[in-house]
Formats: C-alpha cells, sequence, structure tokens
C-alpha cells in the first residue's frame, strides 16, 4: 500500500484515539477537581488538579502563551476547542477527518461518513454549546464518537494492511495516553503519609479508574478496596484489561511482527523488547522501581517505536 | 421577444410526453411537504457522505455541496439510441484526429483544417510527435456536453478530452434516487449506470504496456482540488490506488509507487491532473503535482497516461467548428449530432458580424472553460459589452461567438413549486477496444429562472439521468 496511505491511516487511528483520551483525561480532572479535598486543606502539597492535564500532555507552555490563570474554563476551552492546540480535541477530529478525505478510498464507506460526521458536529460547537450539554456529556459524546467509529472499523473493514495501519495508531497511541492519564495521580497529590489509604486517595483512584473505563473491572478482579499497586498491575500488566499497556503491546507487536521485513528487524527487535519487559514484568519491581519512573521510561520507548515505525513505513513528518 | 424552449416533458400541445408520465403522476400525487422531506434528505445524505466539491477562488477548504434537484431528467430509448451513435461517432473522429495530426499529418495536406490552427494552437504538444500510444486512443474518457434545442435536436456544445469530471455525480445521483423514490424506478424501466466504474477499470487496463496484470492507479492534484471526491471515489470504485505525485517516481524510465512494502511499478495513470503539471521536467518546471521523469518514461512506452498528453487541441473552441469535417474526412460518415454555428473572431468578416451582435451572442474564450470568461449578450450590461468588444480586438484569436440557443428545459424544484428550467447532459463516452457510452449521463440545470449557465461553479445544480430501454 501507499506509504502515504498507510501514514493517512495511521493518524487516523492516533487522532480518534486521542480525542477519546483528551476526553477521558479531562474527565478525570474534572471528577477530581470536584472532590472536597482542596477546598477544606489549601496549600497541602496539592498540585492544582487543571494543570494536569496540561503538564502530562506536554501542552503548558502553549497554554500559557494564550492564557494567563488556570482556570478550569481556561483548560476546558484549551484542551478541548482550540484550534492552535494540536493535540486538542477539535483539532484531532478534524485531522481525523481530513486524513480521512485523503484515503478514504482505503476504508469502507461508513468509516468515512462516521469520522466526517463527528468532524461536522464538532465545528458547530462552541464552548457555550458544551457548557449547555454540559462538561461530562460532551466529553462523554467524544468517547461514544470514538467508540462508535471503533466499532464501523472492526466492523466493516477489510482485514488487510490499511487495517493494521490503523489499528496499529490506535494502539500506539492509546498506549502513550494511559501511561500519562496513570501517572497523573502522580501529579495530583504528594501525600502526606497520613493520607495514602485515606478518602481522599480512594477517590483519585477510584476517578481514575473511571476515566480508562477500569472502575469495574478492578471491583471484578479484586473485590477488594482499592490500591495503588493494584492499580498499577491492572492498568499496566494485566493483558486482559483493553486499554493497560500490556494489552496495548500485544497488539502492535502482533501487527508489527506481520508488517516488518528485513528492511525493519531493528523495529521489530524494540517492540519485542518493550513487549516483553511488559509481558514478564512483576508489580513489586514497577513499585520498587517507582510507578512514576516507570511510566517515564515506557513513555519514552513507546515513542521510539512510534518514531521507527514512521521511518519505516510512512511518510515521515516534515 | 418571447422565445418558445423544447420542455422535456410537455409537447407542444402541453400534454405530458409519454416517457415522463410515471414521473408526472408521481409529482401530482405526492404532498409538496413529502417532497421537501425527501429533498431534505437527500441534502443532508450528501452532507454526511462528503459528496461535496472546493470552489475555485474561494477560501481553500470551502466545500459545498451542488445542489441536487429530485425530477429526473429523462431521455426515451429512441433519443437516446440517436444521441449514443452520434457520440461514438464524434469521439471516434476525434481520436482518429489526434492520432493523425501527432504522426502523419494527412489532414493538414489540403484537409479541411487549416494547419495553422492545429500546429500554431497553444494545446499542441509538439512533443507527442511521433509518441505511440496504446491502441492509438487518446481520449480514453470524453465528457461531451450535449444540449437539446430546436425541435429537440441534440446539439454539441464542447467535446471535453483533457480531464471531465462529474461522473461521481451521475453515479452518486443514481443511487441517491434509488434510495429515495424506489417506487418511479419499479414504474420504469431505467437502464442503469452504475458498472461504469468496471467498464474504466477495463478499458485502463487493456490499455497497459505490458499485457500482465497491469498495476492501475488514478492519479489526482490533491485533496484541494475542486474535483478530489471525484477522484477518491473512482479510484475506490475501481479498488485502485489514489496517488498524488509526491507517491511516484521515476526510475530507468519506469513508473514506481511508494509503498510500506516499497517501490512497486505502475503500468496505467488515470490521471486527473493538466498536462502542463505532470512532469515539471517536460512542462511546467514549477509543479509541484508532477513526477520528474514521467514524460520520459510515457514516451518510452512504459507507462499509459488516460488521457493521453495533448488531447486538449481537439477540444479546443477553435478547433470545434471543424468536427463535422472531421467526421467526413476520418470516417466518411455524416454527421449525427449538430454542431453549434460557431464564428471565429480571428476571420475578420466574422469578427465584424460578432461585434455588430455582441447583444445577441455568446461570446467564449477559445481555451476558457468552467463557465468562466464568457459573456452571454442578451443577459449583458452595455459596460460588459464594452469590456469583450475591446478583449475581442485586442486577441481575436481568443474568442469564438455563437448564438444563444434555445436550451431544452425541465420541470425543477425551485422555491415556488415546480418549474421549468434549463438543462444540458453531459454523457461520458470510453473508448478502449471499443468506444461505449454508459447509458445516462449529468445532467446540470441552471436553477436561476431565465438562466442558461449550468456550471456548479456559477449556481447550478444536477439532476439524475433516466435513460429507458423502452
Amino acid at each position: 500500500m501507499l506509504s502515504r496511505t498507510a501514514s493517512d491511516l495511521y493518524w487516523i487511528g492516533r487522532h480518534v484515539e486521542r480525542a477519546e483520551n483528551t476526553a477521558r483525561l479531562l474527565d478525570v480532572t474534572y471528577r477530581t477537581s470536584m472532590l472536597p479535598y482542596h477546598q477544606q486543606e489549601p496549600g497541602l502539597a496539592w498540585a492544582e488538579p487543571w494543570a494536569v492535564p496540561l503538564v502530562s500532555c506536554g501542552l503548558a507552555t502553549g497554554f500559557y502563551a494564550k492564557h494567563k490563570a488556570l482556570a478550569a474554563e481556561n483548560v476546558l476551552r484549551y484542551m478541548i476547542l482550540d484550534a492552535s492546540n494540536p493535540s486538542s480535541i477539535w483539532s484531532s477530529l478534524r485531522a481525523a477527518r481530513e486524513s480521512g478525505r485523503a484515503v478514504r478510498g482505503a476504508m469502507t464507506s461508513e468509516m468515512y461518513e462516521d469520522l466526517n460526521s463527528a468532524w461536522l458536529e464538532m465545528r458547530t460547537i462552541d464552548f457555550a454549546g458544551v457548557q449547555a450539554r454540559g462538561i461530562s456529556e460532551f466529553l462523554e459524546w467524544v468517547k461514544m464518537r470514538s467508540h462508535q467509529f471503533r466499532g464501523v472499523t472492526v466492523g466493516t473493514m477489510l482485514r488487510d494492511e490499511a487495517y493494521s495501519f490503523l489499528r496499529l495508531g490506535t494502539h500506539l497511541e492509546r498506549a502513550d495516553n494511559t501511561a500519562r492519564i496513570l501517572d497523573t495521580k502522580y501529579h495530583i497529590l504528594l501525600p502526606s503519609a497520613a493520607d495514602v489509604g485515606g478518602a481522599v486517595d480512594y477517590y483519585q483512584w477510584a476517578s481514575l479508574l473511571q476515566s480508562v473505563s477500569g472502575f469495574e473491572s478492578y471491583r471484578r478482579i479484586y473485590s477488594d478496596v482499592i490500591s495503588p499497586r493494584r492499580v498499577a498491575e491492572l492498568l499496566v500488566l494485566r493483558a486482559d484489561m483493553p486499554r493497560s499497556l500490556h494489552a496495548c503491546m500485544n497488539l502492535i507487536d502482533d501487527i508489527l511482527r506481520e508488517l516488518c521485513d528485513d528492511r525493519s528487524r531493528e523495529l521489530e527487535r524494540m517492540s519485542g523488547e518493550l513487549h516483553a519487559r511488559l509481558h514478564y514484568g512483576r508489580t513489586d519491581d514497577i513499585m520498587r522501581f517507582g510507578l512514576h519512573e516507570y511510566l517515564m521510561d515506557f513513555l519514552l520507548r513507546v515513542g521510539a517505536v512510534g518514531s521507527e515505525v514512521s521511518r519505516r513505513f510512512l511518510v515521515p513528518m516534515a | 421577444m418571447p422565445r418558445t424552449f423544447y420542455d422535456e416533458m410537455h409537447g407542444s400541445d402541453g400534454a405530458v410526453r409519454p416517457h415522463y408520465q410515471a414521473v408526472a403522476d408521481w409529482l401530482a400525487a405526492t404532498p409538496p411537504v413529502r417532497i421537501a422531506q425527501k429533498r431534505e434528505e437527500a441534502d443532508r445524505a450528501f452532507h454526511r457522505l462528503g459528496i461535496t466539491f472546493a470552489v475555485t477562488g474561494e477560501e481553500s477548504g470551502t466545500e459545498r455541496l451542488i445542489p441536487f434537484d429530485l425530477v429526473p431528467r429523462i431521455i426515451a430509448a429512441a433519443e437516446w439510441a440517436t444521441l449514443e451513435r452520434g457520440l461514438v461517432q464524434r469521439v471516434r473522429a476525434l481520436n482518429a484526429f489526434l492520432d493523425d495530426i501527432y504522426h502523419d499529418q494527412r489532414i493538414l495536406e489540403g484537409g479541411p483544417v487549416p494547419a495553422e490552427r492545429i500546429l500554431g494552437n497553444t494545446q499542441y504538444r509538439a512533443e507527442m510527435r511521433g509518441v505511440e500510444v496504446p491502441g492509438r486512443i487518446y481520449a480514453h474518457v470524453a465528457g461531451v456536453d450535449v444540449v437539446r434545442a430546436g425541435e429537440g435536436e441534440f446539439y454539441v456544445l464542447e467535446d471535453n478530452l483533457r480531464v471531465p469530471s462529474g461522473v461521481s455525480y451521475m453515479l452518486e445521483n443514481r443511487k441517491m434516487m434509488m434510495r429515495l423514490l424506489p417506487e418511479l424506478f419499479a414504474a420504469l424501466s431505467v437502464r442503469p449506470v452504475q458498472h461504469y466504474p468496471d467498464v474504466l477499470l477495463d478499458n485502463l487496463r487493456g490499455v497497459s504496456p505490458e499485457r500482465d496484470d497491469p498495476t492501475v492507479a488514478v492519479m489526482t492534484p490533491g485533496p484541494w482540488n475542486s474535483a478530489y471526491f471525484e477522484h477518491t471515489f473512482l479510484a475506490q470504485q475501481m479498488g485502485v490506488e489514489l496517488v498524488e505525485g509526491q507517491d511516484l517516481f521515476v526510475r530507468d524510465d519506469n513508473v514506481y509507487m511508494k509503498t510500506t512494502k516499497g517501490p512497486e511499478r505502475v503500468h496505467v495513470i488515470y490521471r486527473r491532473v493538466d498536462d502542463d503539471f505532470l512532469d515539471p521536467r517536460a512542462f511546467r518546471p514549477d509543479s509541484m503535482l508532477g513526477v520528474p521523469g514521467l514524460f520520459q518514461a510515457y514516451r518510452a512506452g512504459r507507462v499509459t497516461l488516460a488521457n493521453a498528453i495533448g488531447t486538449g487541441v481537439a477540444d479546443d473552441k477553435s478547433i470545434y467548428p471543424y468536427v463535422p469535417e472531421m467526421i467526413r474526412f476520418y470516417l466518411a460518415e455524416d454527421p449525427i449530432l449538430h454542431n453549434v454555428p460557431t464564428f471565429q473572431c480571428y476571420k475578420p468578416a466574422e469578427r465584424a458580424h460578432v461585434l455588430e451582435r455582441l447583444d445577441q451572442l455568446v461570446v467564449k474564450e477559445t481555451h476558457g472553460a468552467g463557465g468562466y470568461g464568457m459573456l452571454v449578450g442578451p443577459a449583458s450590461t452595455q459596460a460588459e459589452r464594452d469590456a469583450f468588444r475591446a478583449r475581442i480586438q485586442a486577441d481575436p484569436d481568443k474568442y469564438i461567438a455563437q448564438p444563444t440557443l434555445a436550451l431544452s428545459t425541465c420541470p425543477t424544484f425551485v422555491e415556488a413549486g415546480v418549474a421549468p428550467r434549463h438543462v444540458d447532459l453531459r454523457p461520458y463516452v470510453l473508448s478502449g477496444k471499443s468506444v461505449n457510452v454508459v447509458p445516462g449521463g449529468l445532467t446540470r440545470v441552471a436553477l436561476r429562472q431565465g438562466s442558461l449557465v449550468v456550471n456548479s461553479s456559477q449556481g447550478g445544480g444536477t439532476k439524475d439521468t433516466w435513460v429507458l430501454s423502452d
């Protein structure tokens, strides 16, 4: 298949997934910001919750170039609607649709219609519209659009190379985003010893789990109180949790082993190594190493896999 | 002076023509509210499907829907039979003409067309002299613009032989109509058009320089081209890659696509890029859309381009008046379709005639297209006529003039209900081992009352075109 077509499909996958995960990240922030804690005890080593999505996505500089105050509305505007923020939901849906327009021949017409109608709706929404709908309701809509596109893709698309590149984009983005969402807990709270395991801690972990649709799964698997160690296990190591790093790497590694040929053995090796670290990893080792440090290392490695995919198969970004 | 127009639906006695009866009944029986619903449904579907076109000169990325009219344009079987024979004849002659002027030039030896009109034409590509093209086919796809006037006779307005567009609307309009008005299809036997992409692909594979499983690609200038939707549509329908210039490269006179598995040879390119932009080494050096070395590969016979390079000389408006002569010269047949009488401003006597009657004639630029750069005399202002007079006098070679034709009308939904509006027709003529016309075409309709300009860039709309089998 054309490298440019593969490129567009890969970026459709990434952008739709990014829109969904930005919605998830804003959702967890929104939930956390409603917790009473920081109103009662201001200044207790709390990071301002609205800084979290900016910091974890590396968007703080861009944000402060446009906004003075770290207010909820400003962050929401920047992360949802701002055309100058390439990771905003608006920009992601637009980019996905533009790529879709360029390669509509490589997908089914239902897929293109779905991307197109998501964009046509997004285009009519301004901040007043988001508020009128309700923040959570709007973020839910974004997630549902992503679910719908994924459903149409899985349900209608030929299982060919085009499908592989689209899914590769989806899962590389998801692996990256899950790691970032999990790491938000590190930014939210530098806990004093007394807080660990307390009510606030519980709610923070709970809302984080909810934001990755992991709350019910956690309950089913562990039938127990929420502990950071188990959340980490669930979202990093468990292969049966579809948004976990391990599950993402399973898919990525499978796809790459199929796509790679003699020109791309290094890519296959990088992906295989990262996959093995998750496949054979132990929760205790991660916790000893430090979850934050572990996630930072993972983001570097998964980023390197993404770059190598671009270099080997796609049209390199200008 | 009131003019009479050929009415596609009603005879001169006001009675509904037999082939329109089912539609007339449907119009009479369906409440306006129901029709309005259907129209909204069509608009929504076209938007969602992304069947839009970009308008030249507007902010890049502006996409518009071409207004779609629900009342079909119907052509009776016998009428179509004549039209089809005429189109096939015309395109065969035009292909023979192109083959001739790039090879033996028999027509120049005392033939009916003055040599300087051809060799001096800016659309004549001297580089193509002596280049062999498979099957001697130059215009693989022709979109011949036809109108009906007088008592319903067909006149050819233009032979579009370069990169004619619009066929995707023919196909999508049909799909839409079958979805919206299935009851009418049940009542009438409408000949299908959906096999167009198959015929096209078969023809393209047939002109490959290599017999064995040739690779075909559609080449587009890119997403900002006004016909981009159509390019993606045709590539998808034929199941071939849609490439841009940047996706191709030439090595040792072979053309390759850049793919995820490395270079892959391409044998036939259905290109929707103008000659000038195909190869910066051979033509415009500033072209960012083309492929360096493509022309050399083409000359070497390693890749086939459809349409061929240099077809523009045959559909130029200054050559148009000679097409009936070409038909006699190459085929020894009488032309079946009429040409519109054309005054050539480079001839002093005809120029004088034109300048005296600017308020009655339509003046066109010989290289113009899309309804741009033309003067519709009866609808013009004195200032516009003065401006054209000056332009014609300064550069008479660039202009031709024709009488304003009494274009036929077809019932059309407008604000006030259903009213007659002027229409034209662009059938698509495909040349391969044989010359075929898919029974149908794109009917364009001038939505403004009295307007004769049907171009979508000038506010025209489209209709589905039904050719009946009996």
